[in-house]
């Protein structure tokens, strides 16, 4: 995909200069880099702002930006708009990430592109309504009903939320799932030092095109070409179990079977080709002690590791940047020689527990709920604690 | 002999016929209702979008109508086609679903919709119950009902659903019944033409879930009903309230010229464009 006429004058204007903005703001630009066409939002702390820099900028670009009447009718809307070539998006926090989860599903079922911003904030309910937390890491893996896989990549800083976004659009597009942006409300208010990038260093994955008479929904590939409305192909789409041409079947068990095996492998199997982590090893020698972490638990994380590193105490870090699919491999190759992993995030140890899934080595969460951000010396106790 | 062949079969997708409705159904006059109006306002099916939600009227399109579809959850076609309408003005986008999904579940995003003016086709199946679920309360089931939910009465109004749309803003609104198929099929000719967000109520008949609570056993109860309780909105003026409470306004509420809403957005895009084509480059 290359940008058209607008967007690439557009964003000629922004290459290679240094802004100071928030998080959302880097993420909404980094939307108008990935080419988003259309995004369509309700506002909800701590994530407004990045319909609010969309709705400034994305019309100077070329693109449409829309408010809905909630947040079930956003994400319905970027669906819609999917099926006509667009590459769309949504931008929430928990409780309107809560009313997307069964359009997000449809979006599974019915292999539609898109990219959902959830800028995490304390829950459950409206909790507190304007405190940074990670506690939708399980909703963004099992919120929407029924088996199926998700892709959500987690950010740690603002230059990290323009560039995560390109990798958003592309997995969407590539995968043709809907692909799930986890910040938090820290990451999403952080302001911080952006770089734009030049437009010509992008690059954009193009969806794959049906072949004229292929079906849209299976196959021989595990992802199926698209074919877009108004192109003559009466495309059928519907949420409902569908043979690979689209049409309903609801009753026979193979169909169900295979579509949905399908659905799950596209994602399961391409596994290690999705996957980002960011390693850090002790320099000095094999650690005993480990920590991972992800978003702006990571930050205060790698401080920790850091300090602890210089009083002597051999520590290796791992930040996982892709959240779903889980990073299994990268984890328990991470885990191999240690004793004890500790995990800070900001819930009660969702990520904790899975990653006992994958290491033989003791798994301790270093949780942290109330609105605030761990601090380097809790997670500094908490490795010197563990030695 | 030539075997015979209908020439509408070329708007379904004959390969799943006969469709599945129940005996009696009215949808099955709404589908030949629509395909007919598409034919006269000689509309092709591969510039349309046909969006639908869940429940049994939701099938007239899909998998019915042989047009690009889109068969959403529950209640959310509007928002949905408000989407695929943005990126396509272009292409004309009907939205074909029941009152439960739209009015009840959907209700929302149908008077946002009205209020916007988005160019959309709204046609509302109505037959005043939840038909696949087995026989549930509507927001539109009349007062003093019983259905499987309401088993000793239903003490709510029914909504007025196209008055409703007319008050939150919409270009086109008429109400009919599957008793009056010709005015239907103009109607929505017109409705399909109108540049705007058009809506018709069709009240209809299912004599499976809905009738036998009420006594009508049979389609053609209903359609006699239908004819009975039915008033032409010209002839209302003089009615009262109580008069009007047991029957069915039929016609045109509104046909009005109103500013519609993705010509708006895609007008202000191409204005912001083109300021900032004028300014010197940053």
């Amino acid at each position: 995909m290359a940008f058209d006429d607008n967007r690439l004058s557009y964003l000629n204007r922004l290459a290679g200069k240094r802004y100071f903005m928030l998080g959302d703001e880097a993420c909404a630009y980094g939307a108008i880099y990935a080419g988003c066409d259309f995004i369509a939002g309700y506002p909800i702390t701590p994530a407004s702002e990045i319909a609010e820099l969309l709705a400034r900028e994305l019309p100077r670009a070329g693109g449409i930006c829309i408010q809905m009447e909630d947040e079930l009718a956003s994400i319905a809307a970027i669906i819609g708009a999917s099926w006509t070539g667009a590459r769309t998006m949504t931008a929430t926090s928990g409780p309107g990430f809560s009313l997307m989860q069964e359009n997000l599903g449809y979006a599974v079922m019915t292999e539609t592109p898109c990219v959902v911003v959830d800028v995490q904030r304390s829950g459950p309910s409206t909790g507190q309504a304007t405190k940074p937390a990670q506690g939708d890491m399980m909703q963004a893996r099992w919120g929407t009903h029924g088996d199926h896989n998700i892709i959500a990549l987690s950010p740690n800083s603002g230059q990290e939320c323009l560039d995560l976004m390109l990798e958003c659009f592309n997995l969407a597009d590539e995968y043709r799932t809907p692909v799930i942006l986890l910040m938090d409300g820290e990451i999403g208010h952080i302001r911080e030092s952006v770089l734009m990038p030049d437009p010509e260093q992008i690059t954009h994955k193009t969806r794959k095109a049906a072949r004229p008479g292929e079906d849209v929904f299976g196959g021989d590939d595990l992802v199926p070409g698209m074919v877009h409305y108004g192109a003559g192909r009466n495309i059928h789409v519907t949420g409902s179990t569908h043979k690979a041409n689209g049409m309903r079947d609801v009753t026979t068990p193979e169909v169900h079977d295979a579509l949905i095996r399908r659905i799950y492998a596209k994602i399961d199997q391409n596994r290690e080709k999705i996957v980002r982590v960011e390693a850090d090893t002790d320099p000095r020698g094999p650690a005993r002690i480990g920590v991972i972490s992800y978003g702006a638990s990571s930050r205060p994380a790698r401080g920790a590791v850091l300090a602890a590193r210089s009083e002597g105490i051999a520590v290796d870090f791992l930040r996982l940047i892709t959240i779903w699919p889980f990073a299994r491999t990268q984890v328990a190759e991470f885990a191999k020689d240690l004793d004890i992993i500790l995990v800070p995030e900001m819930n009660l140890g969702q990520m904790s527990r899975e990653i006992e899934r994958f290491v033989d080595c003791r798994v301790q969460p270093v949780s942290k709920i109330g609105g605030i951000p761990h601090t380097i010396g809790q997670i500094h106790r908490a490795i010197r604690e563990a030695v | 002999m030539e075997e015979y062949r209908h020439r509408l079969m070329d708007y379904v997708r004959e390969e799943i016929m006969p469709h599945r409705f129940c005996t009696g159904c009215g949808c099955g006059t709404v589908l030949n209702a629509f395909v007919n109006a598409v034919e006269g306002v000689g509309l092709s099916p591969a510039k349309m979008v046909c969006v639908s939600g869940i429940g049994c009227s939701s099938w007239i399109p899909s998998p019915y109508f042989r047009s690009d579809t889109l068969h959403t959850t529950h209640g959310r076609p509007i928002a949905f086609a408000t989407g695929v309408k943005i990126m396509r003005p272009d292409l004309t986008v009907i939205v074909i679903a029941g009152d439960g999904d739209v009015a009840g579940i959907g209700g929302n995003h149908l008077i946002h919709a009205a209020r916007r003016n988005i160019d959309l086709s709204v046609f509302m199946v109505n037959n005043m119950i939840y038909g696949m679920t087995g026989g549930q309360v509507a927001p539109t089931t009349p007062y003093g009902v019983k259905t499987s939910t309401t088993p000793h009465n239903n003490v709510e109004p029914a909504f007025k659903v196209a008055e409703l749309v007319m008050t939150a803003g919409a270009s086109y609104v008429a109400r009919w019944t599957t008793y009056h198929v010709f005015p239907l099929m103009e109607s929505m000719q017109n409705a399909i033409r109108k540049r705007g967000f058009s809506f018709i109520e069709i009240v209809s008949q299912c004599p499976d879930n809905y009738g036998r609570r009420i006594g009508l056993r049979t389609a053609v109860e209903f359609l006699h009903q239908f004819k009975e309780k039915a008033v032409r909105i010209d002839k209302t003026a003089g009615m009262s309230e109580a008069e009007l409470a047991d029957r069915i306004i039929i016609g045109k509420l509104c046909d009005r010229e109103r500013p519609e809403f993705t010509a708006e957005l895609h007008a202000l895009t191409r204005r912001i464009v083109a300021a900032l084509k004028q300014e010197q480059p940053a």
